[in-house]
């Protein structure tokens, strides 16, 4: 019994033995693609995702007042000591040029915080102390509002939530509430939801017009399929910006399609086909278009004629079949592909750039809008994570629905 | 018996599908009502063809189906109400069992009640009840086979069509599912058009067996028929065992002949298919039909050497070199006087003439 026992424990541990040299293995041949995955992609994202909330360049600029006004108790103004830093603060970023970041950045949350400090930043020297507290409101009675030190209390943190708010049209308030933006100055929540309506019709498309062309490739003889699947992936052979571009040659208003409609008399005047929401729609969805047919036809290809042909014995008519057998087991196939058309749909950039008009940029138009011309990545990083947070709790809605697990990719 | 009376015939169907090789080339098949029919041949020989212009999946290149009397074609294939059971099952894995019985009574717009009594019946009749909530990703092949065929015959199918349905269980569920199928055939009364490649399969459960090669049937016979009474060298070589001599036909006496074998021995044979003296023919003798003598003692007794013996618990297997053929298999029941051979022995044997089948080689 007692040996049996001894016995079943060897038993077990060689069993381990033999497991955990399958596992080093198994690490082994996994490890390159992490390190790539953790060095080229992790990190980058969390850095840019880090930017969003990243404040430090404001308490780096402003030093000694970052680290006083925290005893501030946010009632009456500050005492002595906190004026004294912030002069003596003001003189050192003046001389160093980050006063106008400062003021740019404290006026987000307060208009004329900009003016206010480059006008005490340029006549510094005249601020005569000590009592540097009566000196600074006799030069400007801002200075004594409490309001302004309010925003600067909150503005010298290490974090701020201050761009993420703004990616959503959110502000602080004088209060240190958030509130709405006024409505001319929103316009993020429109951008975000264009995205989404343009990555949804979209998708939309891609499935209408992709369900019959991976059906019939998936039930034609394997010469046709071959012809149809390199017509289909021809699209991959040549650059995204020179497919972007033929679609302006083919659709601008002396272009292919004006000039036939013309020339046949059904219009007299060119039709705006381009750079408006048409030509987004009509170049995206080609460009898309593979991503949907892929993972259909592989799923198209898995489902046996049988099927169909059981249910119609059954008693079904043709469409009956197609509706209650034929399509639910293309659910995967659906689901995985509009997931792909519709997540690079929401980050996509060259296309809606090229082909469409101002009102019809996208997200990632703004991002690079932000990175390359006003060099604000905070602003940039902030509309990445709404982005991301956006496409993550579609995924998991959307995944839960369509069950990922058993989605075919290709 | 008139046209009108047959449930199902071919006549003279022909069936290509690349407009070059003929798959089925000249089918004519009756079948009665209530029959259990077999299609009988070997993989590749067009069985699952004829199944599929019967269902309406495939339509006949020339000559005509007609089913209850009228042409098939002119009935769409959810009209036939022909219920099929397909080889891999074919049950629809994203609805539960007691959906996918309740399929076929839906799309007939059969009130809610009557379906669920009607599929409880359905899954009675194939023992499988407890297991309607069950999806079919989680049977085992014999569960699928059982559902497969419930689907079939809830909504009280005139006939339907198995291909070969129990192809992947193994031997013993295989056994054990023929008699089910053929149970159930016989209380419901419907007729079934079964297929199989496998001829124990044929025999146990049909009434009739349609043997195909090469497109068209070779022979329609009942299973004791088309064992006993082969009409040609390929039915006598498919199904069974049989024993086969050469050699060319000397005089004919009404139904029988004298053929004289290779070594000159002469013996008599039942004409089948051979018609004309010099005519070159086959003997077919079943192996368990050939009797076993001391020493040759009559004319039509041939002499045999044993080349192997081989004991197989209730009969005893030896092979034997007879005119020249060195395959000659008799079968000897282990009786408790039967006869004892060694290896290398001469012995005599012989068999009734009836048993001795003169075919066309
Ligand atoms: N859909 C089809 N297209 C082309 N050839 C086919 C098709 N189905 C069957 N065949 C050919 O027809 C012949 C008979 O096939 P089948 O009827 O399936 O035979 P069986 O069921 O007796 O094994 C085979 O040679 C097969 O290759
Ligand atoms: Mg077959």
């Amino acid at each position: 019994m007692s040996e049996q026992l001894a016995d079943n424990i060897s038993l077990k541990k060689k069993l381990q033995k033999a497991e955990r040299r399958k596992k080093i293995e198994a690490l082994g041949l996994i490890s390159p693609l992490f390190f790539v995955m953790l060095v080229f992609f992790f990190i980058p994202i969390a850095l840019m995702l880090y930017r969003s909330i990243d404040n430090s360049q404001m308490p780096a600029a402003l030093p000694q007042t970052a680290d006083i006004i925290q005893q501030w108790s946010g009632e009456g103004l500050p005492d002595e000591a906190t004026y004294a830093a912030i002069v003596g603060d003001m003189r050192i970023a003046n001389e160093e040029k980050k006063l106008g970041m400062v003021g740019r950045r404290l006026n987000f949350d307060l208009v004329g915080y900009y003016s206010l400090l480059s006008k005490t930043g340029r006549k510094i020297d005249e601020i005569k102390g000590p009592p540097y507290k009566e000196a600074l409101i006799n030069f400007d009675k801002k200075w004594g509002d409490t309001r302004y030190w309010t925003v600067m209390e909150r503005g010298l943190k290490d974090k701020t939530l201050l761009y993420l708010l703004a990616a959503m049209d959110l502000k602080y308030d004088e209060n240190n509430k958030i509130v709405k933006v006024p409505e001319y100055e929103a316009i993020y929540i429109s951008i975000i939801s264009r995205t989404v309506y343009i990555s949804i019709s979209i998708t939309i498309l891609c499935l209408i017009l992709g369900f019959p062309i991976a059906y019939y490739m998936a039930n034609s003889p394997p010469r046709t399929r071959n012809l149809l699947m390199i017509i289909l992936l021809l699209v991959f052979w040549t650059s995204l910006l020179v497919r972007t571009l033929s679609w302006i040659l083919v659709l601008q208003n002396n272009g292919v399609v004006n000039n036939f409609l013309m020339f046949s008399g059904i219009i007299n005047q060119p039709l705006e086909l381009v750079f408006n929401r048409f030509g987004v729609y009509v170049a995206m969805t080609h460009v898309l278009l593979p991503f949907m047919v892929l993972p259909l036809y592989s799923v198209m290809r898995s489902i046996p004629a049988d099927y169909v042909r059981a249910a119609r014995s059954l008693g079904a008519k043709s469409i009956t079949a197609f509706i209650r057998v034929y399509l639910p087991q293309t659910l995967p196939g659906i689901g995985a592909g509009a997931l792909m058309v519709f997540i690079q749909a929401l980050g996509y950039y060259i296309t809606p750039a090229l082909v469409g008009g101002p009102r019809d940029q996208m997200v990632s138009y703004f991002v690079a809008f932000f990175v390359n011309e006003r060099v604000n990545w905070s602003m940039a990083s902030s509309l990445g994570v709404v982005l991301l947070i956006l496409t993550g709790s579609l995924y998991l809605m959307f995944g839960k629905k369509v069950n990922i697990a058993n989605m075919k990719l290709g | 018996m008139s046209n009108q009376e047959f449930h199902v015939s071919f006549k003279n169907v022909q069936k290509s599908y690349d407009g070059k090789i003929l798959v089925v080339k000249d089918l004519n098949l009756d079948i009665e009502k209530g029959k259990f029919v077999t299609m009988l041949g070997p993989s590749g020989s067009g069985k699952t063809t004829c199944l599929m212009m019967l269902a309406g999946f495939e339509s006949a290149t020339s000559g005509e189906i007609l089913f209850n009397g009228k042409p098939i074609n002119k009935i769409p294939p959810h009209k036939r109400g022909i219920g099929m059971v397909f080889q891999n099952y074919a049950l629809f894995p994203h609805m539960s069992v007691g959906e996918n019985l309740a399929f076929p009574l839906q799309v007939r717009k059969i009130a809610k009640p009557e379906v669920e009594v009607m599929v409880k019946n359905a899954l009675d009749m194939v023992q499988m009840v407890d297991f309607i909530d069950r999806y079919p990703g989680q049977l085992s092949g014999g569960q699928k086979q059982r559902i497969a065929l419930a689907r079939a015959l809830v909504f009280n199918p005139e006939l339907v069509l198995m291909d070969e349905p129990l192809g992947a269980l193994d031997k013993q569920l295989r056994e054990q599912m023929q008699y089910e199928i053929k149970h159930i055939h016989e209380r419901l009364g419907v007729s079934v058009v079964y297929v199989t490649h496998d001829q124990a399969e044929a025999l146990t459960m049909s009434d009739q067996i349609a043997v195909f090669n090469d497109g068209i049937i070779q022979q329609l016979a009942s299973p004791e028929d088309l064992y006993e009474r082969p009409e040609n060298s390929f039915i006598a070589q498919f199904i069974g065992e049989n024993n086969q001599l050469r050699g060319v036909i000397e005089k004919i006496d009404k139904n029988i002949a004298l053929v004289a074998l290779e070594g000159g021995k002469k013996v008599s044979a039942l004409m089948v298919d051979v018609k004309d003296i010099g005519e070159n023919t086959i003997l077919s003798i079943r192996p368990e039909r050939v009797i076993i003598k001391p020493r040759a003692s009559n004319s039509t007794d041939i002499d045999g050497k044993v080349l192997e013996l081989i004991y197989l618990g209730d009969h005893i297997r030896c092979r034997m070199m007879v005119a020249g053929n060195d395959e000659f298999i008799v079968k000897m029941p282990n009786s408790s006087n039967h006869a004892q051979l060694k290896v290398g022995e001469e012995i005599g044997i012989s068999w009734e003439k009836e048993d001795c089948r003169a075919l066309k080689p």
